[in-house]
């Protein structure tokens, strides 16, 4: 019960992160109906606001070190910190949180600019086209961090006060062997705000019933008057937004590398395939469906069955998905037919 | 390009095996004359070939070749291993057992078409990767990759003495120019087999799946076994280029599975462009001859590059450029490759072309199907 209880929570919190990611994608294929290629690169800028924070906040100048009397010693102390004292030193512990703020406006920023900039230009040309052009820019992208970062994974931790682990099993009666890092947990927690905001989003406003009827209907949308286009742009940022926050909170589970986009990448689109094409649902319930899979794989007991299982399971589950159910669980009629 | 539509295979396959093997001396100038570079073109010349004729022909992007080169490189290693040193069986095994492999994937993937089909290739390839890497270490070797080893069974060899072995081709030794010829005689039996299916009847059934697929089947084609003969070739192709890199390197590591090595591929194929019979060669050989000068040059060349600017004016363009080369030799392909797929997406090919029909034009011939010629295939 207890292990089952535990692979469970840790396939929802492995989903949060697919759902998050498979959500953008979706988003922007249903939208603007274009593949993008480069939406791993988005997680991955996203995570790399949280570092460069992190190191903006932590830069420090040597100073003399008065713990040691013995001899000279100097050690490394953050302008923050000789600045504001322990305000100073709370601030960067809070570097993560306080980077999630800020990783908004930017993502946006990225996103318009990415659309509006470069994507807009290939609405009309193939699918095929279109992958292999953001398939380019995921390069580019994920070189650019290579030369500002370097190709090693750079670690941005998360407050101290959830550094440990929660012993959930004692407060809902499971046993005291049964904990969860706290990290994890908050990361799940924050997928399940961030995907219930962006359904509330899409479902409540007048703006998102005008973005569902152009999913729809594009052009009766536009002969209404509404200037749909601008509205895609728009969901193409908030797409970003949220790719981008996942990385952002992604950071202090998987210190960031350069590569982590396409990683990443692949593994959000077999999530949104199986999910079905188009689907927003379905990529949420495919995220989090596949992450509670994977963990359950991952089992000793199961792997001792079945060796090698947890490395393929979800790339099985796809292959049979698209076999069996063309459209993916929830796809509808229509889209991406083949 | 018309022209050498017309050219009798002969004439191509004269002038493209002394193209080839002459690339040791007309190479020399460009400084890429050094063996390790020429096996390079020649074993991912052959891969791209394949490639194209899967994807230039049939239109469907695979993104799970990388699979069957390492699949390709593992049996060869395996031979060297098992058998023997000589790289005749090596090549043999691996062009089997990736036609094998290939069929089996195909077979599955091939039921679907467009961005699903793409997807499912990229599926099988990472489930390849990933096993490669931890169950079946046994077989692979994991992350170490597979190695040769002194005490190798290797039946039909006698026994060596001291060091490794190396590979051979009854006495010849596999390494430096040796090994480029070998390459480069299988890269001409490839071009010539793909030069056979461009002008064949299956070729153009393949173009016929490409541009209208229903129609096809309408007049009462199965595409399907075409689409999985396509496929199993190129995944021949692929397994070839994989033992060719085992011959001239005796090592197989899983990383040459994984997607972005597929990517490597496409990137080749439609930068020198797709459906085309040169293009892919093209692609190859300028991919890696700049990946070898880019990443060479480093911020004390590019000083010596704008030594004749004034010094601010220099340490800016060092500033400027530096990010483009040596390690960031990826930044400049994806940018490139970016922009020959917004403005040229027949790739080099199709500029070639484009220019070809502006001198033309001047001259006062309008010649409108060149593209589609291009397109068509040589």
């Amino acid at each position: 019960m207890d292990t089952i209880f535990l692979q469970v929570l840790n396939g929802l919190d492995k989903g949060g992160a697919y759902a998050l990611i498979a959500l953008g994608l979706t988003l922007v294929f249903g939208t603007l109906g274009v593949v993008n290629f480069a939406h791993g690169a988005i997680f991955m800028l996203g995570a790399f606001c949280a570092v460069s924070f992190n190191q903006l906040l932590t830069m420090s100048k040597k100073v003399k070190d008065e713990s040691i009397t013995f001899f000279e010693a100097f050690k490394e102390q953050p302008y923050l910190e000789i600045w504001f004292g322990d305000t100073g030193t709370m601030i960067i512990d809070y570097s993560v949180p306080i980077s999630l703020v800020l990783a908004v406006p930017v993502m946006l920023v990225i996103g318009l600019v990415m659309e509006r900039g470069l994507i807009r230009h290939f609405y009309k040309r193939s699918h095929a086209e279109q992958i292999l052009f953001t398939f380019g820019m995921a390069i580019v992208l994920q070189e650019i961090i290579k030369s500002i970062f370097g190709a090693n994974p750079i670690p941005a931790p998360a407050p101290d006060i959830v550094s440990g682990s929660a012993a959930i099993g004692a407060a809902i009666g499971l046993g005291d062997s049964v904990v969860y890092p706290w990290w994890r947990l908050i990361y799940l927690a924050f997928a399940a705000i961030v995907i219930g905001a962006v359904f509330a989003f899409l479902k409540l406003t007048t703006f998102g019933m005008v973005v569902r009827a152009g999913i729809h209907d594009k052009e009766t949308v536009g002969l209404l008057g509404i200037n749909i286009e601008r509205r895609f742009t728009i969901i193409f940022g908030l797409a970003a937004v949220v790719s981008g926050l996942a990385g952002v909170m992604y950071a202090p589970i998987l210190p960031p590398d350069y590569h982590l986009g396409m990683d990443f990448l692949v593994l959000s689109f077999v999530v949104v395939v199986v999910g079905g094409m188009g689907s927003l649902e379905g990529a949420v319930a495919a995220g989090f469906l596949l992450g509670i899979l994977q963990s359950f794989a991952s089992m000793n007991e199961i792997k001792s069955i079945l060796p090698g299982i947890d490395q393929i399971i979800i790339y099985l589950v796809a292959v049979v998905i698209l076999l069996v159910r063309p459209r993916g669980l929830m796809g509808k009629k229509g889209v991406m037919e083949d | 390009m018309n022209k050498l539509k017309m050219m009798p295979e002969w004439l191509i396959m004269v002038v493209f095996a002394a193209a080839i093997l002459t690339m040791p001396i007309w190479m020399s100038p460009l400084g890429a004359a050094y063996p390790d570079l020429l096996q390079k073109f020649a074993i991912f010349g052959v891969f791209a070939i394949g490639y194209n004729i899967l994807f230039g022909l049939t239109g469907y992007l695979s993104f799970g070749h990388a699979a069957f080169l390492g699949v390709g490189s593992y049996t060869a290693v395996w031979s060297f291993k098992l058998l023997t040193m000589n790289v005749l069986p090596a090549i043999f095994f691996s062009v089997l057992f990736a036609g094998v492999f290939a069929a089996i994937i195909g077979f599955i993937s091939l039921r679907r078409s467009g961005i699903y089909f793409s997807i499912l290739t990229l599926a099988f390839a990472q489930m390849s990767y990933n096993l490669a890497y931890s169950v079946l270490t046994p077989i692979t070797n994991g992350e170490t990759g597979l190695q040769l080893e002194r005490d190798d069974p290797r039946i039909f060899d006698t026994a060596v003495t001291e060091g490794l072995p190396t590979t051979e081709l009854f006495g010849l030794s596999m390494s430096g120019y040796s090994g480029f010829y070998v390459c480069a005689a299988f890269l001409i039996i490839a071009f010539y087999v793909s030069l056979r299916i461009f002008r064949s009847p299956f070729g153009l059934k393949l173009r016929a799946i490409k541009s209208n697929q229903t129609r096809m089947r309408y007049t009462g084609y199965s595409t399907r076994p075409y689409l999985l003969t396509a496929f199993v070739i190129s995944g021949m192709y692929a397994g070839l280029a994989g033992s060719l890199m085992a011959v001239t390197d005796p090592l197989a590591g899983a990383e040459r599975m994984q997607w972005t090595a597929s990517g490597e591929v496409v990137l080749m194929t439609i930068l020198g462009g797709v459906g085309t019979l040169i293009g892919p060669l093209l692609g190859v050989g300028i991919i890696k001859y700049f990946e070898n000068i880019f990443s060479a040059i480093n911020e004390t060349v590019l000083h010596g590059f704008f030594d004749f600017l004034p010094s601010w004016l220099q340490e800016f363009m060092v500033f400027i450029t530096s990010p483009f080369v040596g390690e960031g030799w990826h930044l400049t392909l994806g940018i490139l490759f970016m922009l020959i797929v917004a403005f040229l997406p027949g790739g080099i090919m199709e500029g070639i072309d484009k220019i070809k029909s502006k001198f033309s034009k001047s001259s006062g011939q309008s010649d409108d199907s060149t593209t589609e010629a291009v397109r068509e295939g040589a």
